[in-house]
């Protein structure tokens, strides 16, 4: 697989300097997630905003074991849902994997409001690799499914 | 069959002869990566897929376009041809394995072949007396070994949830060897089966087939060996082994895709209930119920996938040209530089045996700090492609307390000088995945504009 320089730099400062990183209590739910064809396994938690209608997530917490990109991704993926609805974190997740999944031409970039997310535009190139950087975003589906 | 004509065979090992072998593989000599960042290939995945020399390409290529016909079908010249192409595929593959061309039965792969016989052993309840000796039940047992690759193991867990029989294994030592000291407490005479790798596709560790063999033998087992890992890197001889089936893939000795064994010996084969059911596979069918065709053809129902055979056929001549010896012996020399190459290595573990002793030339290795995906991705971009995950072997990682590793294969197109390329690799993926830390990039928590938490850094 080959990144981009930048692209790099991004999921290596995540990877090394995890945001949000570890299990946090109190919790409103938890999922675990695998990759069974690497082994990778994520356990995640959300808490809502106490009262907030619709809900809005006020933390989530994680263990990982994976690669760079699914650390990296779980990093990011924090700083963009934390403090944003529900729905609008359903709707983040839904936006990423399609652009994963069905990649724009380089000349266009990718939306602003996905940040540091940017950084696995070049995973969209390694159809083996998607599922890395979505293991986390599954996970929170599957939390906020459960809770 | 086409082999390789006039190949000299001047000494031990490959010397003075790999180029020339490798000339054989055309896809060795083209680059990866994408534009801009093309490197040669180096690869290293022979334990998944090995590649194939024009030798085999051409004999399927030939046989397609001169006898292509359905086997075993038809009074044409064309189906004659082709059935006798096919057999002739049979004999010789049976040659280059130690067996009979009647023990022979074709299969997709080595999977196929494995859940053949547990579905065979299932069918034996209902089927007459002459297949009691296949039957499993509660209070048995089936053997397998902690290091079994997922194709030996998941096959058995099935019979056993079917028939009522419990799934026992051995289990391993810490170098990555067979623990034999229980050996006759694991397989006893309540043991119907007794399925274990021939060569770990994970740690290369070669397993003691006569010492197996010979317990099973006292207390009245069958035995099943998988030879996936063994057949295409060294010379085997199944009557010698005395192992009741074996099992070996096409694709990982130079052979086609979609083209495997089982062996069977024959009184076995014989006694022995079909699996897949249909046509080819017949004696003598009515309406309300039919009778079947002895061994091999019992086995192989619908048509069989003649022109991989034979492409397998031409794999078997030109493994035979260059000599098995000195393919396990090139192999082996590799391995050794491999072992110690990447053993040297700070922070690279190599899981399995670390001496080439009892040992095949799959090297496993984990790089401390590092995830074996992030490993791969170094890798490629140095145009070098390995294995990474759990190999098919997911309760072998566990046992070796590793969530996934990194495994380099080779085969007898690999050059020495590629490990040195591949350790070269390792160190780069150590430092920039590894725990030597540089100072991060300053962090904007851009695109965040809820509540910030500081980072908990473990």
């Amino acid at each position: 697989m080959h990144l981009t320089e930048e692209h790099q730099a991004i999921i290596l400062d995540h990877y090394r300097a995890p945001h949000n990183k570890g299990l946090r209590e109190p919790y409103d739910a938890e999922s675990r997630h695998f990759n069974p064809m690497c082994g990778d396994d994520i356990t995640l938690r959300v808490s809502l905003e106490a009262d907030a209608d619709p809900a809005v997530i006020h933390d989530v917490s994680y263990d990982v074991q994976g690669c760079s990109v699914s650390q990296a991704s779980v990093s990011v993926m924090t700083d963009l849902v934390i403090g944003r609805s529900v729905q609008e974190a359903e709707e983040l997740h839904t936006e990423f994997a399609s652009l994963l999944r069905d990649p724009l031409p380089d000349s266009l970039p990718w939306p602003p409001h996905l940040a540091d997310a940017v950084a696995f535009r070049d995973v969209s190139r390694h159809p083996a690799r998607i599922k890395c950087a979505l293991l986390c975003w599954v996970a929170l589906r599957k939390a906020l499914t459960a809770g | 069959m086409t082999g390789v004509p006039g190949m000299p065979r001047t000494g031990p090992n490959l010397d003075g002869d790999l180029e020339r072998i490798r000339s054989d593989f055309p896809i060795l000599h083209r680059n990866v990566g994408s534009a801009g960042h093309e490197k040669p290939l180096i690869y290293l995945d022979s334990g998944a897929t090995s590649q194939r020399p024009l030798q085999v390409a051409n004999a399927e290529r030939l046989f397609v376009q001169t006898s292509n016909a359905a086997v075993h079908r038809g009074a044409h010249q064309l189906s004659e041809e082709a059935t006798a192409a096919y057999e002739g595929a049979r004999t010789q593959i049976a040659g280059f394995v130690g067996a009979d061309p009647g023990e022979v039965v074709f299969t997709k792969n080595a999977t196929e072949g494995i859940n053949l016989v547990a579905y065979a052993m299932s069918n034996a309840t209902t089927a007459g007396d002459d297949a009691a000796r296949f039957r499993v039940g509660p209070g048995d047992t089936i053997v397998v070994t902690e290091m079994e690759h997922h194709a030996n193991l998941i096959p058995w867990q099935e019979l056993c949830r079917r028939t009522g029989a419990t799934l026992h294994w051995l289990g391993l030592t810490d170098e990555g060897r067979l623990d034999l000291s229980a050996l006759d407490e694991v397989i006893t005479p309540r043991t119907r089966l007794v399925a274990f790798t021939h060569q770990s596709n994970v740690l290369g560790t070669v397993n003691p087939v006569h010492r197996i063999v010979a317990r099973a033998a006292e207390v009245g087992a069958l035995t099943l060996l998988d030879a996936c890992q063994s057949v295409p890197h060294a010379t085997v001889d199944f009557h010698d082994y005395g192992v009741d089936f074996a099992v070996f893939s096409g694709h990982k000795m130079l052979g086609p895709f979609g083209v495997g064994v089982l062996y069977g010996r024959r009184a076995l084969l014989e006694a022995m209930p079909p699996f897949l059911t249909g046509g080819s596979m017949i004696e003598f069918v009515e309406m309300a119920g039919s009778t079947y065709a002895p061994p091999p053809q019992r086995f192989e129902a619908g048509v069989p996938a003649a022109s991989q055979a034979v492409g397998l056929a031409a794999a078997v001549s030109y493994l035979t040209s260059v000599g098995m010896d000195r393919i396990t012996a090139h192999e082996r020399m590799l391995t050794h530089t491999a072992l110690t190459t990447l053993g040297g290595i700070e922070g690279v573990r190599i899981l399995g045996p670390t001496t080439t002793q009892d040992r095949g030339s799959a090297v496993s290795f984990v790089v401390e700090g590092v995830h074996p995906h992030d490993v791969g991705q170094v890798l490629d971009a140095r145009g070098i492609a390995v294995r990474v995950g759990h190999h098919c072997a997911w309760p072998l990682h566990r046992r070796l307390g590793v969530p996934a590793s990194v495994r380099a294969s080779f085969y007898l197109y690999n050059r020495p000088e590629e490990i040195g390329t591949l350790a070269e690799g390792i160190e780069e993926a150590l430092a920039v995945f590894g725990t030597r830390k540089p100072n991060p990039r300053p962090l904007t928590g851009k695109g965040n504009d809820g509540p910030k938490r500081t980072a908990t850094c473990t």
